[in-house]
């Protein structure tokens, strides 16, 4: 079920896309042009190898500046979440409650890079620390393709 | 030579605690503030003709619009620590260290709060000037490059954050919500004996296991209140505190900081080290404020410890040192933090969660009443106090003082 409100359209479980611009600069455009093709890219440094995300200018392990971008499976594991049942704002009651929380990607070393986000397509009770989940996309307009993950299919188990 | 012992507090003052937005239209933030800096210059014996410093934390109010107000006669030291309320305990060490180098005579720190035209915490609420949809650019600017990863992910505030890290606190460690109503109860228990406490009902384990969940695995009773009022200090040197109106409140040490990894925002930075994500984050200043009074937990005869959510004061009594890592669940659920059978009573006064959300000031003023020996839920023989900030971003920070 949708509903329309100082929002936009709401559905259970969904967090809205609240920014809808992603007033990118060079370092962080080619995620939103791979995003706008569904599929996850982060960068790396070419110096150390360590991951960035978000992509900051500048690698916190060697300083250095510069980046490859390398393409993820978009699979993932849910390192924490919260349920949040409590609407912050009166409209987002329409979709309370909701998950949201920290995924860890694969394909990313030790601590690797981990992304925050609403957690779909999915009952709260379904998701716990250790989940195996996939990305998806959203289309907001020409430059926003909101990410969020949902769970595996049954068809997708490993 | 550091600052230990050099400066002293010598007056602390309150306004009267109001639920959020109720101090409007009767005061504004500026009349809250200069009242309780009145009030503490009036408790140190000294007044306005005295102050000639501000050391703040989280830019908390304007020194030109106070030093007008109140008539300062010469203002030579204004500074905050940025960040939020993580430096509020740290800011005492902020007057400190300007007292000491020199630079002024008579700090006042102070932190009001009116939330009748906005809220802290900034997120997703309803405000006239229509929903503040997102939280904590904290610096960046909304228009950042990086904000845009952040935010469209539902986590709107410092309590989904806290959410966070207390659920993957409970997976790593065995914490349970057991532990957290024992902090929220004890706490409480605590502001029933106190008259100024916005709550003062006793809290039971039903009430909490049968309030409203808010971001699980945290209920209404995780949650620090919202106040309107304010609460000022002032501090000297440890000369001059000598000869005022009480017994001078020494500042052995004080750090602020944390990890650079950190970020702006401990739960939008994405690839924090686990040991410090799982955390509150205050265990590098307090190893510095531990080293500069040349003490130990073990010394330490009471804690006020920022309580903005429950599980951060169980992640401070691990970085402050009181039990290990990771058994903070164990080590409250002993009753280490009770009042009179503790073995370190915690937030004396009933803190953010059952007195009144002042952004840490109310603990800094119960640490002086403690160490004075007029506290209402007085520790025995109390000496040496702990006096800790927030936990949300960089910096975090804490104060010893002593007797």
């Amino acid at each position: 079920m949708t509903m329309t409100s100082s929002f936009g359209e709401l559905r259970k479980g969904v967090f809205p896309t609240i920014q809808k611009r992603t007033f990118a600069d060079q370092t962080t455009q080619p995620f939103w042009d791979a995003a706008r093709e569904e599929r996850l890219v982060v960068p790396r440094c070419t110096s150390c190898g360590t991951f960035r995300l978000p992509p900051y200018p500048i690698c916190y392990a060697c300083q250095s500046f510069d980046v490859e971008w390398v393409e993820l499976s978009g699979m993932g594991t849910v390192y924490s979440y919260t349920v949040v049942h409590h609407p912050l704002h009166p409209d987002l009651a329409a979709i309370v409650p909701y998950v949201s929380g920290i995924v860890e990607l694969d394909g990313t070393q030790g601590e690797g890079a981990r992304m925050l986000v609403n957690i779909i397509d999915c009952e709260p009770e379904e998701i716990s620390i250790g989940s195996r989940v996939r990305i998806v996309f959203e289309h907001v307009n020409a430059e926003m393709s909101t990410p969020r993950f949902r769970p595996l299919r049954d068809d997708e188990r490993e | 030579m550091t600052m230990k012992d050099q400066a002293a507090v010598v007056g602390v003052g309150a306004t009267q605690y109001y639920g959020r937005g109720q101090s409007y239209p009767q005061e504004s933030e500026l009349s809250l503030v200069c009242k309780s800096i009145l009030l503490a210059l009036d408790d140190a014996g000294l007044t306005v003709q005295d102050v000639d410093g501000f050391a703040l934390y989280a830019s908390s109010f304007e020194p030109a619009e106070v030093a007008a107000a109140l008539g300062v006669p010469e203002v030579r030291y204004t500074a905050t620590t940025t960040g939020g309320g993580g430096a509020s305990g740290a800011s005492i060490g902020l007057a400190a260290s300007a007292i000491h180098a020199g630079m002024a005579t008579c700090v006042v720190t102070a932190y009001p709060v009116q939330q009748a035209h906005r809220r802290l915490g900034g997120s997703a609420v309803a405000t006239e000037n229509g929903p503040q949809l997102t939280y904590g650019s904290a610096g960046l600017g909304i228009a950042s490059p990086y904000m845009g990863f952040t935010a469209n992910d539902g986590l709107l505030g410092p309590g989904h954050a806290a959410a966070l890290i207390a659920k993957r606190h409970m997976h790593q460690y065995g914490t349970k919500r057991e532990h957290f109503a024992e902090i929220a109860i004890s706490t409480r228990d605590n502001a029933t004996r106190r008259p100024k406490a916005i709550k003062k009902t006793p809290l039971t384990l039903d009430d909490y296991f049968n309030a409203r969940m808010i971001a699980e695995p945290l209920c209404l009773f995780d949650f620090t209140l919202e106040t309107d009022g304010c609460v000022a200090a002032i501090t000297v040197s440890a000369e001059r505190a000598k000869d005022l109106r009480h017994p001078p409140v020494y500042v052995m040490g004080s750090a602020h900081g944390g990890p650079g990894r950190t970020g702006p925002l401990n739960w939008k930075w994405l690839q924090m080290a686990e040991d410090d994500l799982v955390s509150s984050g205050s265990r590098y200043p307090a190893r510095r404020m531990y080293e500069m009074a040349g003490v130990g937990p073990e010394d330490v005869d009471v804690a006020l410890i920022y309580d903005n959510f429950v599980p951060m004061v169980l992640m401070q009594l691990e970085d402050y040192g009181f039990c290990p890592k990771g058994e903070g669940g164990p080590f409250v659920a002993d009753g280490n933090i009770r009042w009179k059978t503790g073995s370190i009573p915690v937030n004396t006064h009933g803190g953010n969660l059952s007195e009144a959300y002042l952004l840490g000031m109310s603990h800094i003023m119960e640490a002086v009443e403690q160490l004075r020996g007029t506290a209402i839920n007085q520790v025995d023989g109390a000496e040496i106090a702990l006096v800790t900030g927030g936990t949300s971003l960089l910096p975090m920070g804490g104060t010893l003082l002593r007797r």
